[in-house]
């Protein structure tokens, strides 16, 4: 088999099916006003659902700031929004899609004008102030969830602020619609969303299988529609066909790397700009980074979702995700899911956007180093902005990671050729 | 069996030969702007010093940021490897390796046999490097390998402020322009660039036995100030520049 062959017969073949359906969902978007559909823009971890349910098309800027990423349009747009006044120590995120509400830039010439915006904090403090900008820029009604930090748990207390706020939520809607939310729909939504989280779930899981048939650059991209179409029969659908064909990529033993060695699992929201290079530079070390904390995040709460009760349990199952528990929690699932994907090693993004994913890794490093004895490698980086990411630095601390995991799993290996009379080898 | 390291640094390039675990020899050079020819160059330079004929030579190891660039080696490994090995070998109870080069500064840790269990390197900045210093003693006028000497005879060191080279630039040259004694400033700069570096082991939990490698590691205010800085004794081996070389010689007659 040639190399091209090879490179053919590994492809994921739902790909191409995922690039449609996203394209046909942004054209609608950007089509909303035309057919008299209002549109809504959300934070990734806000509860969706409702919307979907009273028929709002959500548009996520942070999905869009992961495109203008992958498109390498990043340091264009963030420095607009430098020139702008906006700090370079701003989320890239904010930064694209605050300069990209001004020119009219990036991939697809800027998202949707909003009819409205939806803010969850469960991600970030970022998103208050980002979103409050996009609100007077638009001149839209702002709605804003807020969800407590969960450090050690969930309390009576937490539960009433939160629910009430889902209930105002849907008052909120209802009052900018015009509309009454229709429950019977809202439940067939729910049940929707639920389906496609745990499909989504199924999808990830599959990666335990050695060979992993894919690997976490495949799911940062198919991860754009429990996102975006979270709560449709469309990413239900596409989730079940694509779970089919991992399964059948086990079957066949059709790995994503080849000759897979190595596991490893990341960390962090993924480098949207080098995504290729750094995909290559693991796969020539015949490593794979079969799972990361990020794509598992939208299916992370689903043991908290009731889909006969969804709009009251949905305000746990937003509160409890992965980026608003404590520290102690997060690494108690790095941890499992070190055990669970059999990994030999962590690599964890210092993302220099994202603080809350970002602070706590030291000490996250530091549990997985003393509890799980695997190497841990930390890479400074930005999901979006180029500027800070070296190439050369990076690639000497994945070749020297690699190699520390190399020695590791070489058991009768030392290193050089010392033996028990040639220890004073030095001449000093 | 004769082995070969060679290690290729953003400003100079060394290599060194290991002859049945015993070092012969070493060779330093400056890289310039062509890495490719510095390596066998220096590789040349070192065969003729010793008399050895390059068909002897069995294995060959790169390392260094020009690693790739050195076509005759059998294998490529990175210098935190290699620095882990060096020290290692020179001596087989060091657990701590701090490496101060030309671009960058890493902490090593070793388990007890000379395997790297962590490291730490600078962020994509030159502060803690050997190119702060160097910038550094340009503004001072003191020529870099006398700027350890001079610090050493400081009485009250003065507080660099910036972590960004540029502005501890303009800094340390406002101090000149108010007349501060040049030890002093010395003395400060090297304080201020220990910092960045202690905070790297500190990041691994770096503990003693430590050795100090890289060009950076001649400079004995670098080592005082670090010292200080860790509250803890840091050897300097004979040849720190070259320990990278070396460890890669040693690795490569294990390949």
């Amino acid at each position: 088999m040639t190399r091209t062959d090879d490179k053919e017969n590994r492809k994921i073949a739902a790909a191409k099916k995922m690039r449609d359906i996203m394209t046909t969902y942004y054209l609608d978007a950007l089509s909303a006003s035309q057919n008299n559909r209002q549109v809504a823009w959300i934070t990734s971890g806000g509860p969706v659902e409702p919307l979907v349910a009273m028929d709002i098309i959500p548009v996520y800027p942070e999905n869009h700031g992961a495109m203008i990423g992958s498109s390498k349009m990043g340091e264009d747009l963030c420095s607009k929004a430098e020139e702008m006044g906006y700090s370079t120590d701003l989320c890239s995120y904010a930064r694209a899609d605050i300069g990209c509400a001004v020119v009219q830039g990036g991939p697809i010439g800027g998202l949707p004008k909003p009819d409205m915006l939806i803010c969850c904090n469960n991600i970030c403090g970022t998103v208050l102030k980002w979103y409050e900008v996009q609100a007077r820029y638009y001149d839209v009604p702002l709605f804003i969830l807020d969800t407590p930090v969960c450090h050690t748990g969930y309390f009576p207390e937490t539960a009433a602020y939160v629910k009430a706020q889902i209930t105002e939520y849907i008052g909120f809607l209802e009052s900018v619609t015009g509309k009454k939310m229709d429950m019977d729909r809202m439940n067939q939504v729910g049940h929707l969303s639920l389906e496609g989280q745990k499909l989504w779930q199924q999808v990830l899981k599959t990666t335990a299988h050695k060979p992993s048939p894919m690997s976490a650059f495949d799911a940062f991209f198919f991860l754009a529609l429990i996102v975006t179409l979270r709560g449709t029969r469309t990413a239900v659908d596409f989730y079940r066909e694509l779970l089919t064909e991992m399964e059948d990529r086990i079957t066949r033993n059709i790995s994503i790397v080849p000759e897979e060695q190595y596991r490893l699992l990341w960390d962090n929201l993924p480098v949207w700009h080098r995504l290729k290079w750094l995909s290559q530079k693991f796969s020539d070390h015949k490593a794979c980074l079969v799972a990361d904390t990020y794509t598992s995040a939208w299916c992370g709460a689903i043991q908290y979702i009731d889909p006969e009760n969804f709009l009251d349990s949905i305000a746990q199952a937003y509160t409890r995700i992965y980026l608003n528990i404590g520290i102690d929690q997060m690494a108690d699932q790095i941890l499992d899911m070190i055990a669970f994907y059999d990994v030999h090693g962590l690599v964890m993004h210092s993302n220099r956007s994202c603080k809350p994913y970002s602070f706590g890794q030291m000490d996250i490093m530091n549990i997985v180093r003393k509890k799980a004895g695997i190497p841990v490698l930390m890479l400074e980086a930005d999901m979006v902005d180029p500027r800070s990411f070296s190439q050369s630095q990076i690639d000497t601390r994945i070749d020297a990671f690699m190699e520390i995991i190399q020695h590791k799993n070489r058991p009768h290996t030392r290193v050089g050729p010392q033996t028990d009379t040639g220890r004073k080898a030095g001449a000093r | 069996m004769i082995s070969a390291g060679i290690d290729i640094g953003s400003i100079t390039a060394k290599a060194a030969l290991v002859d049945d675990g015993t070092l012969v020899a070493t060779r330093i050079i400056f890289t310039g702007y062509n890495p490719a020819a510095a390596a066998r160059e220096v590789f040349a330079a070192l065969l003729s010093q010793t008399g050895i004929p390059e068909a002897s030579v069995r294995r060959i190891v790169a390392t260094g940021y020009g690693r790739a660039s050195v076509d005759f080696a059998h294998k490529t490994l990175t210098e935190i490897i290699c620095h882990g090995a060096g020290a290692h070998f020179l001596d087989p109870d060091v657990r701590g390796v701090i490496d101060v080069g030309g671009q960058d500064s890493k902490a090593i840790l070793l388990d007890a046999n000379g395997q790297v269990e962590n490291f730490a390197m600078n962020d994509k900045c030159a502060a803690g490097t050997g190119r702060f210093l160097e910038v550094m003693a340009q503004a001072l006028q003191i020529p870099l390998d006398q700027m350890g000497e001079i610090s050493l005879g400081a009485e009250t060191p003065v507080k660099i402020s910036s972590i960004c080279t540029v502005f501890a630039e303009s800094e340390v040259i406002s101090m000149i322009a108010r007349q501060k004694n040049r030890r002093d400033i010395a003395a400060g700069i090297h304080i201020s660039t220990a910092a960045r570096v202690a905070s790297l082991a500190g990041k691994i939990h770096l503990g003693p036995p430590v050795v100090m490698t890289g060009g950076v590691a001649k400079n004995k205010g670098m080592v005082k100030a670090l010292e200080d800085r860790l509250g803890y004794t840091i050897t300097v081996g004979a040849m720190p520049q070259e320990n990278g070389a070396v460890g890669a010689a040693f690795l490569a007659a294990g390949i």
